[in-house]
């Protein structure tokens, strides 16, 4: 059913770290590669080694300049679906194909059921899905739910691909439902914030802000500046300082 | 947005042909029109012809057609779905209307009954066209009040102008009526469009780069790199861009060229000659649904969506 069921106390989402993301786009090339086998798979590519290659991603990494000259920031910003709480993506679907599970607020899209009308994706502000030029139907990041309750996985694993791969630890997953969760906890301390909160969607994925600019060398523990060097005096060393200073 | 031909059509056809059908059913349902089997015949075939070959056409539109009979399952929370349910409704009293007033001599009782309902069936149905498009928050030129309106009285328009044809063809009474009811709604047709693209040329940004990225705080937010090379879906359906100049043009070409112009050609067919003023009357109908697919054309094109903040885009 498109009619949103109850919310849910569980909502499973992801932190990201604008701070740390390098942009490396290691989360969007693991999330392609383990997703294009998983449930939601293939993520086809179209004309993959010609010159317009094109092709269904879960996940991908933008990058922004924010402000001007010295107080400018380069930020890499990872975007993938937020799973909101008032998703139109799937209130706006025709057959019942998109649905948001009560249990754990993961938005889905049943593979089977989907007509391919795109709707979704025009009702998704964030870009989050995509149309299967191939397959003929709609996909998007499903969390990775074929990894998140695998029991074939080490517990340690059982986290969506990108978050698994990220070298930065830029991506945190986890239940954003529950105040007393690490997410949780992350977005409360730095600052956590909704993405376009104007649309009303409620994401449950959150964005952590960048840092302040270190502009001094405080922070370090350092000197504000280096100290003057001190003429050596007497002996071989003075008598070379005499001769380099003439 | 992407300006697909099929939806284009689709809209433009569907609204036409629902637009005659509440013409006939107010004819019939008030007597100005007498059963007849060509009136009928024509009338309700054209109708039922231009709905059907639009649906047909919105099936175009998707991924899997064969799966089209599940988007019939979800009107409790989908417009889409409810259009669908309200396209295959209408064919019920519609059908029977037609089958009686083009066949039979059924009682007056009976055509007012199916008339009524034929007419509001075909009101919602093109108000449930209209609300797919208004309900979409991220489309700011299209999630607005004047979006309804507009796909009302373009279909009643467009409507109106057969039905003027076939009345003028068939000789009947309500001709002058029909005429200058299709003048009004040409009228009403200009006057909402142009309104409607003051409002989106004036209307204030709803979102921006910053609010989408939460990055303001910085300062202005631009793109530095796209997330890949070539386009993607999301370009190639969301992030159609159309020259400021070109919509102007284009506008101006609806509004004069589809619906005044055509407002008079139904004037002058009250005055010419019976050839003359069906010629008249073929051309206003060409001239209309010609203008009217244009200003669908625009409708897409000029309308931009939330996710070309994250590729370089400013405001919506």
């Amino acid at each position: 059913m498109t009619t949103l069921p109850p919310l849910s106390q569980k909502k499973l989402g992801l932190v990201i770290d604008l701070d740390t993301c390098v942009g490396c786009h290691a989360c969007a090339v693991n999330c392609k590669e383990w997703n294009t086998a998983g449930t939601s798979g293939p993520l086809t590519d179209i004309d993959p080694y010609g010159a317009d290659a094109a092709g269904v991603w879960f996940n991908r990494i933008h990058s922004f300049e924010a402000g001007e000259g010295e107080a400018s920031r380069t930020v890499h910003f990872p975007k993938s679906c937020l799973h909101c709480e008032t998703p139109a993506c799937v209130t706006v679907c025709p057959t019942g194909a998109s649905y948001k599970r009560a249990e754990d607020g993961i938005v889905l899209i049943n593979p089977e059921t989907c007509i391919g009308c795109k709707l979704c994706s025009w009702a998704c502000p964030y870009g989050a899905r995509e149309y299967d030029y191939d397959g003929g139907t709609m996909k998007k990041c499903t969390l990775c739910i074929d990894r998140i309750y695998n029991e074939n996985l080490e517990e340690v694993d059982r986290v969506p691909a990108c978050v698994a791969t990220c070298p930065a630890s830029a991506r945190h997953f986890g239940d954003l439902g529950d105040p007393e969760s690490k997410v949780s906890k992350l977005v409360a301390e730095r600052g956590g914030y909704d993405l376009m909160p104007e649309m009303g969607y409620r994401p449950v994925n959150k964005y952590l802000p960048p840092r302040q600019r270190q502009n001094t060398s405080g922070c370090t523990g350092a000197g504000a500046s280096l100290p003057a060097p001190e003429p050596a005096a007497d002996g071989v060393l003075g008598w070379l300082d005499r001769i380099l200073s003439r | 947005m992407h300006p697909a031909f099929s939806v284009i059509f689709f809209t433009v056809a569907s609204g036409a042909g629902y637009g005659l059908l509440f013409v006939l059913a107010l004819l019939i349902g008030f007597g100005l029109l007498a059963p007849a089997f060509w009136t009928g015949f024509i009338g309700f075939g054209v109708s039922f012809a231009l709905i059907t070959a639009g649906l047909l056409s919105s099936f175009l539109h998707l991924g899997r057609p064969e799966r089209a009979w599940r988007a019939f399952s979800q009107w409790r929370s989908s417009w889409l779905s409810r259009e669908g349910v309200l396209a295959i409704i209408t064919y019920l009293p519609a059908g029977l209307l037609a089958l009686l007033f083009t066949f039979f001599e059924p009682s007056r009782g009976i055509l007012i009954v199916l008339s009524a309902l034929s007419a509001l069936c075909a009101v919602a149905t093109v108000i449930a066209t209209g609300m797919i498009y208004r309900s979409l928050q991220p489309i700011r030129a299209w999630c607005n009040g004047w979006v309804v309106p507009a796909y009302l009285v373009l279909g009643l328009a467009s409507g109106l102008l057969l039905g003027n044809l076939l009345v003028f063809a068939a000789g009947a009474q309500a001709t002058i009526l029909v005429q200058i009811a299709s003048v009004v709604a040409l009228l009403a047709a200009a006057l909402v469009k142009f309104r409607y693209w003051r409002f989106i040329d004036t209307m204030p940004a709803f979102s921006t780069a910053e609010s989408a990225t939460g990055l303001g705080h910085i300062g202005k937010v631009r793109l530095f790199e796209a997330p890949h090379t070539q386009e993607n879906f999301l370009n190639k359906e969301m992030g159609y861009r159309i020259a400021r100049k070109h919509a102007a043009k284009l506008r101006r070409i609806a509004l004069v060229g589809g619906w005044l112009v055509p407002a008079g050609f139904v004037l002058l067919s009250l005055v010419l000659p019976s050839v003359l003023g069906l010629f008249a009357a073929i051309l206003a109908v060409a001239l209309g649904l010609a203008g009217t697919l244009v200003e669908r054309w625009l409708f897409f094109a000029e309308a931009k969506h939330a996710v070309t903040l994250y590729y370089g885009g400013d405001k919506v």
